[in-house]
């Protein structure tokens, strides 16, 4: 056979998947195999780049050279014109918003310079599929360092140096977890990964298990050497297939390996993982609802304490991570906790894997070490808000998060100050708010998720959050009073304090923190029933300037209902009692005529 | 066992059957009998509940309070293909609700109701992690569309039409 010459690595994480990958990828090698190249070139595919607003992304070594944006033609010109000719194709290379093109923005951008990888170290540079390229960039070797030099002691010891607290939301200190459940004194102990990732907007646990599914694995095992555990369960939605078939991949090749199943490495260590599929239940991240669920039960919080590490899955003690803190544990053991902590401030050590998502440039997954400020994530790594608009807020946390406002963008992100200014890490989801964005919207976005996905166990966060949502509708339908805002705050504050479990406990905090910064437009919304961010469907119309307006006939023809009339070349009108506000007509008209008001 | 079962159902339960043989040592499989149990039949009728719980020996109410529980699991028929539309919040900032509203116009149907041909029905979906793509429009299990626009709903349609 002859040696291979180019490396070409295709991101397969799930925004290049939906932006095409699998067409590029098929006509990659069918072209490859035409020129005869499919010998020296080899095609592999990795987990998420991170840069999956660039997506589909393929890098081409040696030389490294980063192709964007690609589709099944333009991949064919690139072996053409790359591989046969030693052109580099400099329309599908990175552009950036001043036009500067790049050959390696992944060595330039800040987007990929400012970032310290160390959950997400193999994503985009190992086959998820191989366990051998896992092993080549020092995979089970911290495995094999806990099973033959340390002792459990010794690794928990290493774990609070290193002041890993939980990626999941909550932010317990790992180590601590991870003792308490080793000193719970029982024959039978269970290890459970969650990755039951259902906040809206984060997408890091997905990208881990698709892009590296290994090192979860390994995790899990030292984590069970540790405790004492023999079995493992991880917990996946079945909204993930793909992770779910990697892991599961995964955990073939380790058992092949002896990294898994009986005699783990030859000695008298066993351990083994099982899948179980989540079946889209948001309350199932909650550990003890989780535990629930793999009892196959329906998936309600258990009260707390005892907690997991006491009495767990089937009340034995059970330790529980998530995935991305799980993905922290081999680069820990091997490089220590010491080294580990010199990342990060204070209280929040370590990195953090942030989804960048919304009204941002660079969409994608970041890894980031804490402290970095909210500015440094937005503007320089993501680059900014696009379309010159204003960014207003950040919402991070998920429905259990709050917003915060654009004047607090110099705070750095970590554990403590996000919880003063009224949100949470939470899992690391990021949606950046611009000027168009209504805050009273937003929060009744989030409260209608809770309001579905509360289990109903509880009165506060079944009925509260009911009454919560019904009172922003009121709002946000121009039929608001001030007493509804008292009634609002007073109501969120009584569900925060006597909900179960932390579903209830944080849901009204979408709520309460939008007030807290952006009381002026709930006020709007409730005096002068106006949207100031002309959102709110009931509070807006939409208007044609006749001014404007040439009478091309184009808004009249994308109207869904038929709301606008006019003749050719003459101003046209919007009725407003059929319009639906629906916006198409804003996105087709080329003369800037049409806006929204409000009143 | 219920004698009424419909005839070509017979072959999906002997195969639900060995499934259930296979895991029902293991304790609370029954989420996983669910998840088999509606990839063969496409939902969860009441005689599959019904067949569910009796080979598990579980009381059917349990059985009916798990399916309820969960998003996932359906006790309605869907379309044959099923268009789910993400309703996180990067999606929702970024206009998924008016992606949806121009499906349920094109198809003429609700949420989770199949079209009259039962070719198609149309499902709210929780965050499909896919938010740099937002919004993000899945027919099936793994055709994702991504950045759609209400005016490339029809399209999207049509291609699964000709099939």
């Amino acid at each position: 056979m002859p040696a291979v010459e180019n490396t070409i690595v295709i991101c397969a994480g799930g925004a290049c998947i939906s932006a095409g990958e699998i067409s590029v990828k098929e006509s990659l090698e069918s072209t490859l195999k035409e020129y005869a190249l499919d010998e020296v070139v080899q095609v592999v595919e990795t987990g998420c780049m991170g840069a999956c607003d660039l997506g589909p992304i393929m890098v081409i070594y040696p030389e490294g050279i980063f192709y964007q944006k690609l589709n099944s033609e333009n991949v064919k010109k690139i072996v053409e014109e790359h591989l046969l000719k030693g052109r580099v194709v400099k329309e599908f290379l990175y552009t950036g918003p001043a036009g500067e093109v790049k050959e390696k923005p992944q060595e330039e951008l800040p987007f990929f310079k400012k970032q310290v990888k160390i959950a997400t170290r193999n994503l985009g540079v190992v086959d998820p599929l191989s366990i051998e390229e896992y092993i080549a960039r020092d995979g089970y070797f911290a495995l094999t360092k806990v099973i033959k030099e340390l002792s459990p002691d010794k690794v928990i010891e290493e774990l609070k140096k290193s002041g890993l607290r939980g990626r999941g939301g909550a932010g317990f200190p790992t180590g601590l977890k991870w003792e308490f459940a080793k000193k719970a004194e029982s024959n039978v102990k269970y290890v459970i990964c969650n990755a039951d990732e259902g906040d809206p907007g984060a997408f890091m646990d997905r990208a881990i298990l698709e892009g590296d599914p290994h090192t979860v694995v390994e995790a899990m095992t030292i984590a069970a050497y540790t405790i004492g555990a023999t079995k493992g369960f991880i917990y996946v939605r079945a909204e993930y297939p793909l992770a779910i078939e990697r892991f599961s991949h995964a955990l073939e090749t380790a058992r092949e390996y002896g990294f898994l199943g009986n005699n783990i490495l030859g000695t008298d260590f066993s351990f083994d993982i099982e899948v179980r599929i989540g079946a889209g239940a948001f309350v199932c991240g909650e550990e003890t609802a989780l535990i629930n669920s793999i009892e196959g039960k329906r998936g309600i919080p258990r009260v707390k304490p005892p907690y997991p590490a006491q009495k767990g899955l089937w009340n034995k003690p059970t330790l529980i991570n998530n995935v991305e803190t799980y993905a922290n544990i081999p680069p820990i053991i091997l490089h220590g906790g010491d080294w580990f902590s010199q990342f990060g401030v204070e209280g929040s050590r370590g990195t953090k894997v942030f989804a960048l998502a919304g009204k941002v440039n660079n969409t994608g997954l970041v890894e980031v070490p804490m402290g970095i400020t909210l500015r440094e994530l937005i503007y320089e790594i993501g680059g900014g808000v696009p379309g010159g608009k204003k960014l207003k807020a950040v919402q991070t946390g998920g429905p259990s998060g709050g917003c915060i406002p654009e004047k607090h963008i110099d705070t750095p992100i970590t554990y403590d100050t996000l919880k003063e200014l009224g949100t949470i890490i939470g899992s690391g989801g990021m949606i950046v708010m611009d000027e168009d964005d209504c805050m009273v919207d937003v929060a009744k976005f989030f409260l209608e998720f809770t309001v579905e996905e509360s289990c109903g166990q509880c009165t506060p966060c079944r009925d509260g959050t009911k009454r919560m949502l019904e009172i922003l509708e009121r709002i946000t339908d121009g039929e608001g009073t001030e007493e509804d805002l008292e009634k609002l705050k007073e109501l969120g504050e009584h569900i925060m304090k006597t909900s179960l479990c932390g579903l209830g406990q944080t849901a009204p905090q979408p709520v309460l923190s939008t007030m807290r910064y952006f009381w002026d437009e709930y006020e709007a919304h409730v005096k002068e029933k106006r949207c100031p961010a002309k959102k709110c469907k009931e509070l807006t119309r939409i208007v044609i300037d006749k001014e404007k307006c040439v009478g091309c006939t184009a808004c009249a023809r994308v109207c869904p209902v038929d709301a606008i009339s006019g003749s050719v070349r003459n101003p046209h009108e919007i009725d407003s009692e059929i319009c639906t506000r629906c916006g198409s007509c804003l996105e087709v008209c080329r003369f800037g005529a049409i806006s929204k008001v409000s009143p | 066992m219920p004698s009424s079962k419909c005839e070509g159902h017979e072959k999906l339960y002997a195969e639900l059957d060995s499934y259930i043989n296979s895991v029902k040592d293991q304790p609370g499989v029954l989420i996983n009998v669910l998840h088999r149990a509606q990839e063969l039949f496409g939902y969860l009728s009441e005689e599959t509940q019904q067949h569910v719980a009796e080979k598990l020996n579980l009381p059917l109410s349990q059985v009916y309070g798990v399916v309820t529980f969960y998003n996932f699991f359906s006790t309605k028929p869907k379309g044959k293909h099923q268009i789910k539309v993400c309703l996180g919040t990067a999606c929702y900032v970024k206009g998924a609700d008016r992606v949806l509203d121009r499906l349920k116009e094109e198809l003429g149907v609700d949420l989770d109701e199949p079209t009259k041909d039962g070719d198609f029905s149309i499902h709210a979906v929780r965050c499909l992690g896919a938010c740099s793509m937002a919004p993000v429009v899945l027919v099936g299990e793994r055709d994702f569309y991504g950045k759609v626009t209400p005016d490339e709903v029809s399209k999207i349609i049509e291609k699964y039409k000709e099939e």
